[in-house]
């Protein structure tokens, strides 16, 4: 059967399950629309917050942006797990406790402000569209790539089909749809990771096999992998990969990564949705197993990946000939088509040399050899996951649940995202400050509304992305560590902290973080308009790293105003107490 | 209010536990995986070393023995403090 059709039938079925649980799982009331009934179980919810987190750019991107780089990307991987550990420990359990819907709403309540809810309603609204717009342009790719439609089509497609289950389902059928994509994803990532892994190093998992040795019949047999990954990058001129450099960067990225992780807003208000305080602790663990499942599988898939890229580019080692154009395996041919691969013999000799041209070490050698240049002139990073099942050998039904999991990937973030946007608007916004005295009719209907809204709006942004959308997850995950995570967890930890002291520590935060990446990647991102280069970092710190930085201005205003006024009203003081304690949580739901 | 003070000791408890265990948190990421891999350089792991390891693997392994170790160890908390949910 034809790739292209088996891809659209396993997609086709994906669909058809999503569409299954919406109907089964319909929202009735505000609170199954926001919450889901509070009824997930917590290791349903920690599988639904598993699929929520992951988004495209883990599924295709992450292993890619460890392969090539190595060691120094490491962050990656413990800052977007990292941050389970702060928010299983400084904020789910607690904001469970106190039983309402959003995150503005702990804002606005805490700090008994309407002022303060607006702000923290802004600060969600920036990081949530920043966030949603990578993941409508992320699905559209995916389908591009494998159902050959046009990538503006596929973004159609992708926001059609989240407007069923989100509008219908709310946060009810959310979660039951993204533990289906979570299902889906998982397996996509990890078949042909245990295929890869057994070929190689005789290991089925792939996070033992990347520390063990080459198996008999491949290249360097006996040898452990990432010697001779490392072995073979050096030859070629590339940098070692279990290096890295400036390890006070790396550990300033990571803590940006973690501390941005626990204030994101949609993976927060998914604790909302376990019955009791105790399942909020239990669920964070299990949200954690499910996301290392792929997050311990994705540094082994980058690095086998990598290798078995350079072994097809060198069959009889660095220092035989490289591999003839005529013997470039099929898979080859099939990537080259999209232009995520792409080959050219510049010197003609019916060879494809694959080194890196940029290293002085290698022109010597290049020219005793007669290389012209490195003739791999595209080699996209995305192609190590999306080649994976046919680098190892596998079947097409397994090429196309890569396909299914690609999407369902970027479609269970969407749905996340979105969720929390449109609560922000028709919870805090309509319903607390608006218009109070709205029905419980009325507010549903406003929420399913604004959950339209939103999709509209992230679709329009999908087909027309600001040209910063590469800047967004370092804006997203910069703002969301500069603003709400302070403030959500000083609401708890801190009886003293008024709503003057949160309200300009979030605008301290917000401003700060906003203004370091204007000042360096230009105003709103456009790009010429930035005052200062990338040689005049104040201390050196890249826009990128600069969340703590933000998290710290925000503690220091925060304190420095709360102290200087008013001390906030017994009945806040009493609320504090009652959340940092379990007993009487679901006396506390809904209203 | 009769059980305030039991309160106020159950939140020092939490308190304490958290910081351990972020304590742990910080040492094996920021520590083993970054800023002290040069230390465990010696120690050889699959062809590289220690840090390494726990950049890659380690660190995620102990986080989550982390949140399942708070969260069993303040479940039980609830109970002994008797501030448990019924």
């Amino acid at each position: 059967m034809d790739q292209t059709v088996l891809n659209i039938i396993v997609v086709g079925l994906s669909f058809a399950l999503y569409f299954g649980i919406a109907i089964w799982a319909r929202a009735g009331s505000t609170s199954e629309f926001y919450a889901a009934g509070r009824g997930v179980n917590p290791v349903v919810n920690g599988m639904a917050t598993a699929a929520d987190w992951m988004s495209a750019a883990s599924f295709i991107s992450m292993a890619g942006l460890i392969a090539f780089v190595g060691y120094s990307n490491s962050t990656f991987l413990m800052g977007w797990t990292g941050g389970y550990v702060l928010m299983a420990m400084l904020l789910a359990p607690y904001l469970r406790k106190f039983g309402k819907f959003t995150v503005p709403e702990f804002i606005g309540d805490r700090y008994y402000s309407n002022t303060a809810r607006i702000v923290a309603v802004v600060c969600l609204i920036i990081v949530s569209i920043t966030y949603v717009i990578g993941q409508m342009s992320g699905a559209g790719v995916a389908f591009a790539r494998f159902l050959e439609v046009d990538a503006d089509l596929g973004l159609y497609i992708a926001a059609a089909v989240v407007l069923v289950y989100a509008v219908l389902g709310g946060m009810k059928g959310i979660t039951y749809t993204q533990v289906a994509q979570y299902v889906v994803l998982i397996l996509a990532y990890t078949i042909p990771a245990i295929f890869i892994s057994l070929q190689l190093t005789g290991n089925p998992i792939p996070g033992l096999g990347l520390f063990s040795n080459m198996s008999e019949g491949t290249a360097g047999a006996g040898t452990p992998l990432l010697v001779t990954l490392d072995g073979l990058l050096t030859d070629l001129g590339f940098s070692e990969y279990t290096t890295g450099s400036s390890p006070w960067l790396m550990a300033l990225f990571t803590l940006s990564l973690m501390i941005g992780t626990a204030g994101l807003p949609h993976v927060i208000i998914r604790f909302f949705t376990v019955p009791r305080v105790a399942d909020a602790r239990w669920s964070a663990g299990w949200a954690l197993v499910f996301i290392a499942l792929l997050y311990l599988t994705a540094p082994a898939v980058g690095a086998m990946a990598r290798l078995n890229i350079m072994t097809t580019m060198w069959p009889n080692g660095v220092e035989g000939e490289a591999v003839a154009v005529d013997d470039l395996p099929d898979w080859f041919e099939t990537w080259a088509v999209t232009g995520l691969l792409g080959v050219e013999d510049k010197n003609g000799d019916g060879r494809i040399q694959y080194y890196n041209e940029g290293s002085e070490a290698m022109t010597a050698l290049a020219a005793e050899r007669g290389w012209e240049g490195n003739e791999l002139t595209t080699f996209n990073r995305d192609i190590l996951v999306l080649a994976n099942p046919e680098i190892a050998n596998l079947p097409g039904w397994v090429i196309a649940l890569i396909a299914a999991g690609g999407i369902a990937a970027a479609l269970s973030t969407a749905a996340g995202l979105l969720l929390a946007i449109s609560s922000a608007i028709s919870h805090d916004l309509i319903k607390s400050v608006f218009n109070p005295s709205i029905s419980e009719r009325g507010e549903l209907l406003a929420a399913r509304l604004s959950m339209v809204g939103a999709i509209v709006v992230a679709t329009y942004l999908g087909l027309n992305p600001p040209g910063f959308a590469a800047q967004t997850v370092a804006l997203a995950f910069g703002l969301a560590a500069a603003s709400l995570f302070p403030t959500l967890m000083m609401g708890i930890f801190s009886k003293r902290m008024n709503s003057a002291g949160a309200t300009w520590g979030m605008l301290a935060g917000l401003i700060s973080t906003c203004l370091y990446l204007f000042l360096y990647l230009g105003w709103f991102f456009i790009p010429g308009t930035n005052a200062l280069g990338s040689d005049q970092y104040l201390f050196g710190i890249p826009p990128t790293h600069f969340g703590p930085i933000g998290a710290l201005l925000n503690f220091i205003v925060a304190y420095v105003v709360s102290n200087a006024t008013e001390e906030p009203p017994q009945e806040i003081q009493d609320l504090v107490e009652s959340v940092r304690i379990p007993r009487g949580a679901g006396a506390a739901t809904g209203h | 209010m009769a059980d305030k003070p039991d309160n106020n000791a159950y939140w020092a408890a939490n308190i304490r536990l958290v910081t351990i265990c972020l304590v742990i948190w910080a040492v094996v990421s920021y520590g083993f995986a970054i800023l002290l891999r040069p230390m465990l350089s010696g120690i050889a792991v699959g062809g590289t070393d220690l840090g390494f390891w726990f950049a890659q693997q380690g660190s995620i392994l102990v986080f989550l023995v982390l949140i399942f170790f708070y969260a069993w160890r303040m479940n039980k908390m609830d109970r002994d403090f008797g501030v448990d949910e019924q």
